[in-house]
């Protein structure tokens, strides 16, 4: 008969090996074997740790309130990545922007000599007003698609015993559309059909979030994320994201591209 | 609402602090009670998660969306531990020749039955003392693989992922601890 070596008994003790019920077997038939096992079991007994020192529920707030001070440069330059503000806030600020920028191209290219257009056409077939639009556009758009993934995802993973709270939610929808309709109105203007696509489809699904009440049933919420997941516009948000953060990368900044211009 | 982990990763990437605040309270106890097992040290224990939760906020950004925070930050501790053991280790080797052998012959030939008598507590100390003693002979990657397991239930397959090892491998610690202490404890096996 052929015992089991120590390491295969280690790994029964503790329900791990490839081949427990043969193990098994084998332990009822051979009485050496089964010795050897209550050894190792005996001994492990034995080990136990010292007992575990009480931490009541507020435990976790002792350490927050500890780390805290730790945290605060850190939170501090995340803070000022975002200029100290409010996310909404934020998001009206590059709303207003977008909009002075778009008038401001307008107004420049109206004025925009002939010569200085063949000029440039020579370099790229854009004018700089028209890139500078874009680009802003483009960091918007990126901006604005953070906030709504950052919603939908939320949305999809919530839930909750009885009525759910979503007031929260529904206002950052509320407020969501207001500026994706704006961004939606200048991508169409910029000629950014996939952009416009995108905001279109988002924009149901942030009108059914925000019209929805500020508490609703856990069957109210499923057919909320069912809606968010037939859709699929968590994944295109997503890719539409990724391609505008590549595009922006990409995207020459309007004042070196002028005075590339000029150089040359 | 309550927010769930991942909406909660994503928000502290967003900027709002509070949102990382529920993720340590939410995971606080957890990584405390790793931390005491693997320390056995109330100390060291209460630095090793606010070092665990230092790190986890510094490299939040790094997290992947559709893994488990509870899982990642489990993975910081178990690496904070480990570091902090094996840095331990180290520095014991120098004076481990130091160390006077027991004699645990005696130790057992002492053991009385069943009776919870000052003696037995006396004696039942010295056995912890004994243990103990015995866990710290074991390696970072072994102490790390046996509490992980005998301890904390965790499967081979989890170990082997938390270590960064394969499966084989992180099997092969957890033997490894269970021999070493079954040499250093082996004259406690008539206790019982």
């Amino acid at each position: 008969m052929r015992h089991l070596a120590d390491d295969a008994l280690v790994l029964y003790h503790y329900h791990d090996g490839d081949d427990l019920e043969t193990a098994k077997r084998h332990l009822a038939s051979c009485a050496e074997c089964r010795s050897r096992l209550d050894a190792i079991e005996e001994m492990l007994k034995l080990v136990v740790t010292p007992s575990l020192p009480e931490r009541g529920p507020g435990y976790g707030s002792e350490v927050w309130n500890r780390i805290r001070a730790d945290l605060l440069p850190e939170l501090t330059k995340r803070q000022q990545s975002w200029l100290t503000m409010p996310r909404w806030a934020w998001a009206g600020v590059v709303a207003v922007l977008l909009v002075v920028v778009f008038l401001m191209g307008r107004y420049s290219s109206q004025r925009e000599s002939p010569k200085n257009v063949a000029t440039n056409s020579n370099f790229t077939t854009e004018s700089p007003s028209q890139q500078v639009r874009e680009r802003v556009l483009l960091l918007a758009v990126g901006d604005h698609l953070d906030r709504s993934q950052m919603l939908l995802v939320e949305l999809t993973h919530a839930s909750g015993p009885g009525e759910i709270d979503i007031s929260r939610e529904q206002q950052r929808a509320i407020e969501l559309t207001d500026a994706n309709r704006l961004y939606r109105t200048t991508a169409q203007q910029v000629g950014d059909t996939s952009i416009v696509t995108l905001l279109d489809e988002l924009e149901r699904v942030l009108l059914q979030v925000g019209h929805q009440p500020s508490s609703i049933t856990a069957g109210e919420l499923k057919k909320v994320q069912d809606s968010i997941q037939s859709q699929g516009i968590l994944f295109k948000v997503r890719v539409v994201r990724t391609n505008v953060r590549n595009q922006s990368a990409q995207r020459p900044r309007t004042k070196s591209s002028q005075k590339k211009g000029q150089i040359i | 609402m309550e927010l769930d982990d991942a909406a909660a990763v994503a928000r502290v990437r967003a900027g709002e602090k509070d949102a990382f605040r529920l993720l340590v309270e939410r995971h606080s106890q957890t990584i405390f009670r790793l931390a005491f097992r693997m320390m056995e040290n109330e100390q060291d224990a209460e630095e090793i998660v606010q070092d665990t939760f230092l790190r986890a906020y510094r490299a939040i950004d790094g997290f992947e969306s559709r893994a488990n925070f509870g899982t990642w930050i489990y993975r910081i501790a178990v690496n904070r531990c480990y570091d902090l053991l094996d840095q331990r280790k180290s520095r014991h080797e120098v004076h481990s020749q130091e160390q006077p052998d027991g004699d645990e012959s005696d130790l057992v030939e002492q053991i009385p039955a069943k009776d919870p008598s000052p003696e037995r507590s006396l004696l039942s100390s010295e056995i912890e003392v004994r243990v103990r003693s015995a866990v710290k002979q074991l390696t970072a990657g072994e102490r790390t693989a046996f509490v992980l397991r005998h301890f904390e239930g965790r499967s081979v397959e989890e170990i082997a992922r938390v270590l960064n090892v394969r499966e084989g491998a992180a099997k092969n610690r957890v033997h490894r601890a269970v021999q070493k202490l079954r040499q250093h404890l082996q004259p406690l096996r008539t206790f019982r």
